[in-house]
């Protein structure tokens, strides 16, 4: 087993119940590295609601909270407004983080709150065996879209861009080396931090969405379908982009703000 | 709002405000909450109180949000509440199941409004009596304290935050609109109080709150001890779901909470809980020909004299009734042992409720046994029983069994 | 000189450590791993450059690299 790896898993709990070359590991070993990295591993707690990814915390050696469907990130507010010192990372996938926690994602980008919410997107709701997720493309076939779906995907990245998240990027698994850079930097940032991972589903997005089964092939096409972008880069049509979307270091974070108001209100905490 | 006062004082409160300045004492330093009537004026008093008092304040985006939000927060070391109403506590049975199956110390309020759906918003009910013990999905344990009175509504919060400590559960305090609203004399306490009630044997999850590098694992699916998940172990499973029940229902001689009021020689008792105990209690002394101190009882004879007419309201004499009061603080888990205690000598239970009758088939099947006859009084609408409308029912009942 | 190891108890045999190794350094075996799907072995091992990619990359942190002096953890 990796040294890394045994460091941080709960040995007991193997096997992970992740598929064979599921994505959702190599985002397990970006954040553990991130952890290590930093050496936050007893000041961080990690979060994470129901799904494939939300599975991924529940096998480290930290303080971990799996909580229930869409809601993780609510509970990780609170958590973090009752320790502000404390670093808080949420594991949640597109159908948690989009669908059914929406609104708390909506409101949690808002507030400017520092926690830092890794979407792991693979465009499916894996665990109850492939059906139409907020993120699957138009015209997939899946349990619930037999006749393709018709539904116009939801950019994760862009919309918590928009409602203000201060840190907003998007990697693939097919780029752990960034993706663990932009765990680290997420951490580091004082904010609302939202990391979209597009991951591979080969078993339940496999065919239908990615018309592909292989891991590898369908991280080769993640390579293909996407551009890193700089600030400043054109746009380039038909392929998504990638990397450091938004870093706005002024952004004031929400508990900051609290007290802001509070000392403005002779209340010194 | 002056937050922490240091020696013993009287005021004259609101029910929710005294619930605010109850949680206050008993050491709640984190509030997430959304605006909804008739609870709003506990989160409006927790919003700065708790910022005051060094504690933190979060209004959630809902009700979802709020009562997850808590979890969160206690996991974090630190004491939570929310306060909402039917509508949002209904938005919150998943996060007392989580809570419950978790084992964490949380405390709700529900103020009842009456319902269905957005129902009554500015009434009173006692509708969510059920919803308050069986509202969210799956087996588990509850407990939940009815306050009749703003003092009540006070000394039951701390309750509350105790028991939810003591017994790693969710503590629901389920009071209504009238109590909510009700302006009232109310003692509180000096200072503050910080419960702690350590490590217990009978608690099967983790225990420990985040950060204390003791790596906990807080786990919604059925767990063991360490918090790794055994939902897929039928027997384990089993285990798990009587360890989290019988950890309450154990101890319900710890937990269960009934007063009587002129039981000694009742054979009649109306048992009620929440604000309905307190017409209940005017229609004992009303019964028993007690006055009480405000001089209300030639008013209400004149007024028997305009209903009944002189010759009926001269020959009624109530004071041969020998009616008592069973009033209810801790309505769920069931208080079964002391209830029966409390009406062995009774043939007859009348049961009023602002519902369309639950809590009284528990007392059915509570006092069934025992051949005492329970007569449900439901009232729905939002308007409390009226004294003389138990008192009748009382007279009713009796002249139908004589 | 590296020692690359591949734990048996971890491989679930889904070869994404073939395609990320620059130096083609694992390949398919007819060896079976706690699932009892094929699994890969490394050789040449003498090539390997300790870019980590395979630690990265397997999703079940079954390869563990030894050796050289880039070795973070």
């Amino acid at each position: 087993m990796n040294d890394l790896y045994a460091k941080y898993i709960k040995k007991e709990a193997l096997p992970t119940l992740f598929c064979p070359g599921c994505g959702n590991g190599i985002v397990q070993y970006a954040a553990i590295e991130a952890f290590e990295k930093l050496g936050i591993r007893n000041d961080t707690a990690c979060v994470s609601g129901i799904g494939c990814s939300s599975w991924i915390p529940c096998y480290f050696k930290m303080d971990v909270m799996h909580t229930t469907h869409g809601r993780a990130i609510a509970f990780a507010e609170g958590l973090k407004i009752a320790q502000p010192d404390k670093n808080i990372v949420v594991f949640s996938g597109d159908g948690d983080c989009l669908a059914i926690g929406g609104n708390h994602l909506l409101h949690a980008c808002a507030r400017n709150i520092d926690i830092t919410v890794i979407m792991i997107n693979n465009m499916i709701y894996g665990m109850t065996g492939g059906q139409k997720s907020p993120a699957t493309p138009t015209g997939a076939k899946t349990h619930t879209s037999p006749y393709g779906a018709a539904d116009v995907p939801m950019k994760g990245s862009e919309l918590a861009m928009t409602i203000g998240a201060s840190y907003v990027a998007r990697w693939t698994t097919a780029h752990p080396v960034q993706l663990e850079k932009a765990i680290e930097e997420g951490i580091k940032h004082k904010g609302f931090s939202f990391i979209e991972v597009l991951s591979q589903c080969p078993v339940q997005a496999g065919k239908n969405v990615f018309k592909e089964k292989d891991p590898v092939k369908i991280m080769e096409m993640f390579k293909e379908q996407t551009y890193v972008w700089h600030e400043g880069d054109p746009e380039q049509p038909g392929k998504t982009k990638i990397g450091l979307l938004k870093k706005d270091d002024d952004a004031i974070e929400y508990i900051d703000r609290v007290n802001n108001v509070l000392r403005e209100n002779g209340i010194e905490r | 709002m002056e937050s922490l006062q240091k020696k013993e004082k009287t005021a004259v409160l609101q029910g929710n405000e005294a619930c605010s300045q109850g949680a206050l004492y008993a050491g709640c330093r984190f509030f997430a909450g959304y605006p909804i009537t008739p609870s709003t004026e506990i989160i409006e008093m927790m919003s700065g109180a708790m910022q005051a008092a060094g504690g933190h304040f979060i209004q959630m985006e809902d009700e979802i949000g709020s009562a997850c939000a808590i979890i969160g927060a206690r996991w974090g070391g630190v004491k939570s509440m929310t306060a909402t109403s039917g509508p949002g506590y209904t938005l919150m049975q998943e996060s007392i199941g989580y809570a419950a199956v978790t084992e964490t110390p949380i405390v709700i309020v529900d103020v009842q409004r009456g319902g269905p759906s957005t129902g009554q918003p500015t009434l009173s009910s006692q509708q969510d009596i059920y919803q308050a013990r069986y509202g969210s999905h799956g087996d588990y344990e509850i407990i939940v304290l009815a306050p009749s009175s703003v003092q009540e509504m006070y000394d039951f919060t701390i309750k509350a935050f105790e028991l939810a400590e003591r017994f790693r559960t969710p503590v629901i305090l389920l009071s209504d609109e009238e109590i909510g609203h009700m302006r009232e004399k109310v003692v509180l306490q000096p200072g503050t109080e910080n419960i702690h009630e350590g490590k217990k044997k009978y608690v099967v999850s983790p225990q420990a709150d985040f950060f204390q590098g003791a790596w906990t694992t807080v786990e919604g699916q059925l767990h063991d001890d360490e918090g790794k998940r055994i939902g897929h172990l039928p027997q384990k499973s089993g285990d798990f779901i009587e360890n989290i029940c019988s950890k309450i229902t154990d101890h319900i001689d710890e937990i269960s909470s009934v007063r009587t009021y002129q039981m000694e020689d009742a054979d009649i008792a109306v048992l009620a809980y929440g604000s309905v105990a307190r017409p209940a209690m005017n229609a004992i002394n009303l019964a028993r020909g007690i006055k009480d101190d405000r001089g209300a009882t030639p008013f209400r004879f004149l007024k028997e004299i305009k209903k009944r007419g002189v010759g009926e309201a001269l020959r009624t004499d109530y004071s041969k009734l020998k009616v008592g009061l069973i009033k209810v603080n801790s309505v769920w888990p069931f208080p079964d042992e002391q209830i029966r205690e409390a009406a062995k000598n009774c043939s007859l239970v009348i049961v009023p409720e602002m519902n369309i009758g639950k809590y009284s088939r528990e007392v059915e099947r509570c006092l069934g046994g025992q051949g005492t006859k329970v007569v449900s009084m439901s009232k729905c609408g939002g308007d409390l029983h009226t004294p003389n409308e138990i008192l009748d029912r009382i007279l009713e009942e009796v002249k139908v069994d004589e | 000189m590296s020692k690359i190891s591949i734990d048996k108890d971890c491989c679930k045999g889904c070869f994404i450590c073939l395609t990320v190794c620059p130096k083609g350094i694992f390949k398919k075996t007819k060896k079976r791993n706690k699932y009892g799907t094929t699994m890969p072995e490394a050789v040449n091992t003498d090539e390997c450059v300790q870019c980590r990619m395979c630690e990265r990359m397997c999703p079940d942190g079954a390869i563990n690299v030894e050796g050289g002096d880039n070795n973070e953890n």
